[in-house]
């Protein structure tokens, strides 16, 4: 990227790229708004079973690993812009490795679901809200974990240096923006909705 | 970016093949833009021949120019290619193009972002045509999508609507959508990050400021449809149920999230509109726009409480009192911005010294038209009138007042009045003049004429009526104005033929306007500036062409 023209005089808080991260949030938030007010909406309409009371059960590891991975990749930022490249691979890896395990705990939320409930997209209006909402935002997840692990790998080879730690910084708001997602589906799914 | 100054030095190639990678491979804004732009122009010349097959079927009574499946193709297809395909591209064109330009940019924040969003709008609008060869699909039925612009389900669900046909209008659509996303985070991160030394937000050009309240309209109103449309195609191809009424799931759930959308898309398209007027009427009145802190409010104003009143395309659906009252309501308050907005035009025109030139004569026509618009609008939000009219010929007359008589005359404004700096060359103005007078005179008998079908009880959609409900004189006068605006569009082109082969000359600023982009050369070199410009008031210009009278030191 060329460096920016402007800024003499009326320096912004502000750098385009930062900007422009906020924005894709604002956008993706305004599309998980409406999955979310679809499931809200078609709480307890479902004509026929299996009904969130009777198969879900309370996200407690998903949760826990998502959560807290918020909290590596802050670390592992803050050791980039440091310039401590041991802290930083460990911080970036401890965040895959968190997502993974989200992932993998929906992934057998999911097969509970499917093969022991007989809970399909198709099978009433909850399959088609909770696949739906929660499907995208593992997917939201699984776009993440990829970008984190390509930062993780160029950093195992030695191209992420320092001077890259503001975009780093905007890949872990994105990741914070995903957090805050779950945090939204956690109390529609399986508080508000069972 | 980097090799542009040895542009100057290089012998010029004339290769065809070299324009077109040029072309193909740019992210320069201006390339862009006028990308954006033209491939608007193109998809409204197809959208404008459905309109006219429609306007011959209805012209006389029981006609048999196209089949009942036929004409709910056209109507489909007009009116999502006019909102998706020419509406959008046209204000995200003029948007690239200008907005570094005005704040003194070299170029948008995100170059490549904003070449990966216009190729993606335009496969977007090819995959949307493509149904009309591709769509067949599994049960052998459809061609072009034939359920209307806003695909209302359960028609639009698998049962009713069998093959591929409104697949491909939502993939086309949501393909598409990409182009006006990255260009929304574009425009603001180039206007919030990018002013040169002085463009302090005080002094941005109206334009600029429109159109940064336009872009989050879009990130906040485009992602809705395109998760809605999610939702359809899921329904479609899963076995979902969310628009699926057998399954317990709700069909008015699916224009409660359309219109969610589809309001706020209204003043997504005539937001730039007012864009456009904002500049063009200040430098043809030769006054300074009235009321500058107005406008930008009276925007925001609109862009706010237009995200709260998209229920009033669904009066008749039986909402109930409570909500009637709330959508009528607010609907009636955007009255009030955007009339604040009529009165600041007329200000700055009131007591001015008016050159009636083409720009200024559209704008002029957008502004009575608009008036008209907004008065059938404030009627429509009556709920007991609505009624009465719904989905009767009374609302299209109002949405293309709207949409022609506001959108597509400031479009053709601000084309006569930019397109000298995108070309260096100046539209000729008797060419020009003929396509105005023809252009609007056939817009009013077309669409003046139309608010009469609609109050005799026409509904709309219909391919063909019999021939005694007094209908008959009304819709062949409708029809007969769309041959006064073919032949005004046909003058518009002949013009712009004309001045790219041997136009006069524009110069750095036919206009003696005031804002940055008249003060580089036409067209604007690649990098745009030779140096970066210094702004210390809303007009530049007019402070170095008045070193002894300048606007900084009255503001
Ligand atoms: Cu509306």
């Amino acid at each position: 990227m060329t460096a920016p023209i402007d800024g003499q005089g009326n320096a912004t808080a502000w750098s385009r790229g930062e900007v422009g991260t906020l924005l894709l949030i604002l956008a993706e938030t305004s599309f998980f708004a409406i999955f979310i007010v679809g499931y809200l909406f078609y709480i307890g309409k479902s004509l026929s079973g299996p009904y969130p009371a009777d198969v879900l059960e309370l996200p407690v590891v998903a949760t826990i690993c998502l959560l807290s991975s918020s909290v590596t990749v802050v670390v592992a930022v803050r050791a980039l812009e440091a310039d401590r490249r041991g802290a930083f691979l460990a911080g970036i890896f401890a965040t895959v490795l968190l997502g993974g395990g989200f992932l993998a705990a929906t992934a057998l939320e999911w097969r509970k679901l499917i093969v022991d409930d007989g809970l399909m997209i198709s099978t009433n209006l909850f399959g088609t809200t909770f696949y739906s909402l929660v499907g995208f935002h593992a997917a939201h997840v699984t776009v993440g974990l990829l970008l984190l692990a390509l930062v993780g790998v160029l950093g195992v080879l030695g191209f992420v240096r320092k001077e890259h730690a503001t975009r780093v910084d905007l890949l872990s708001w994105y990741w914070h923006f995903v957090d805050v997602v779950w945090i939204a589906v956690f109390t529609v799914v399986y508080v508000v909705g069972v | 970016m980097a090799s542009i100054p040895l542009a100057d030095t290089e012998p010029r190639r004339r290769f065809r093949s070299d324009v077109l990678h040029d072309w193909v491979t740019t992210v320069d804004h201006k390339k862009l833009g006028i990308l954006y732009i033209a491939s608007g122009i193109v998809f409204f010349v197809i959208g404008g021949l459905e309109a006219t097959a429609m306007r011959i079927q209805l012209a006389v009574p029981e006609n048999d120019f196209v089949s009942p499946e036929v004409f709910n193709r056209l109507f489909t297809m007009h009116g999502t290619t006019m909102v998706f395909l020419v509406g959008m591209p046209i204000i995200t064109g003029f948007g690239n193009y200008l907005i570094p330009l005005m704040i003194g940019a070299r170029d948008m924040a995100f170059p490549r972002l904003n070449a990966w969003g216009f190729w993606m709008f335009l496969f977007g609008g090819l995959l949307l045509y493509f149904s009309y060869l591709g769509s067949t699909g599994l049960y052998g039925a459809g061609s072009a999508p034939d359920v209307g612009w806003f695909a209302y389900t359960p028609l639009a669900g698998k049962a009713f609507s069998r093959g591929n046909a409104t697949d491909y209008w939502i993939l086309g659509i949501v393909v598409s959508g990409f182009g006006s996303l990255s260009g929304a985070v574009n425009m603001i991160a180039t206007a919030l990050t990018m002013r040169c030394e002085g463009m302090s937000l005080g002094r941005m050009p109206l334009f600029v400021w429109m159109m940064v309240i336009v872009s989050f309209m879009i990130l906040v109103a485009l992602p809705p449809l395109t998760a809605a449309q999610v939702m359809l195609l899921f329904d479609r191809f899963l076995g979902a149920h969310f628009f699926d009424t057998q399954a317990g799931g709700d069909a008015v759930l699916w224009q409660h999230f359309f219109w969610f959308f589809g309001h706020p898309e209204v003043y997504i398209l005539m937001i730039p509109g007012f864009a456009y007027a904002s500049e063009i009427i200040p430098v043809f009145s030769r006054k300074v726009i009235f009321g500058y802190s107005v406008m930008v409010g009276a925007t925001v104003a609109i862009g706010f409480v237009s995200l709260s009143v998209w229920a009033h395309h669904m009066f008749a659906v039986g909402m109930g009192r409570g909500l009637n009252i709330w959508f009528a309501t607010a609907t009636m308050i955007v009255g009030i911005p955007t009339g604040m907005k009529l009165f600041n035009w007329l200000a700055t025109m009131y007591g001015g010294r008016i050159r009636f030139r083409v720009p200024m004569l559209f704008c002029t026509a957008f502004l009575a038209q608009f008036l008209v618009a907004g008065l059938t609008g404030i009627m429509l939000a009556a709920v007991p009138f609505d009624w009465q009219v719904t989905d009767s010929y009374f609302v299209v007359a109002h949405f293309h007042f709207v949409l022609i008589g506001g959108l597509v005359c400031t479009i053709f404004g601000a084309i006569y009045y930019w397109f000298p700096k995108m070309s260096g060359r100046m539209l000729d103005e008797r060419l020009g003049r003929w396509h105005f007078w023809l252009f609007v005179i056939g817009f009013n008998v077309t669409f003046l004429t139309m608010h009469g079908q609609g109050l005799l009880g026409m509904p709309r959609r219909i391919y063909t009526y019999p021939a005694d409900r007094g209908w008959e004189i009304w819709n062949l006068v409708t029809s007969l104005g769309v041959v006064l605006q073919i032949a005004g569009v046909l003058f518009f082109v002949y013009a712009v033929i004309k001045a790219l082969r041997s136009g006069e000359p524009a110069g750095d600023d036919p206009w003696d306007a005031w804002t940055l982009e008249w003060s580089t050369s036409s067209p604007p070199p690649d990098y745009n500036f030779d140096e970066a410009p210094v702004v210390r008031s809303r007009r530049p210009l007019w402070d170095l062409k008045h070193p002894d009278d300048p606007d900084w030191k009255y503001e």
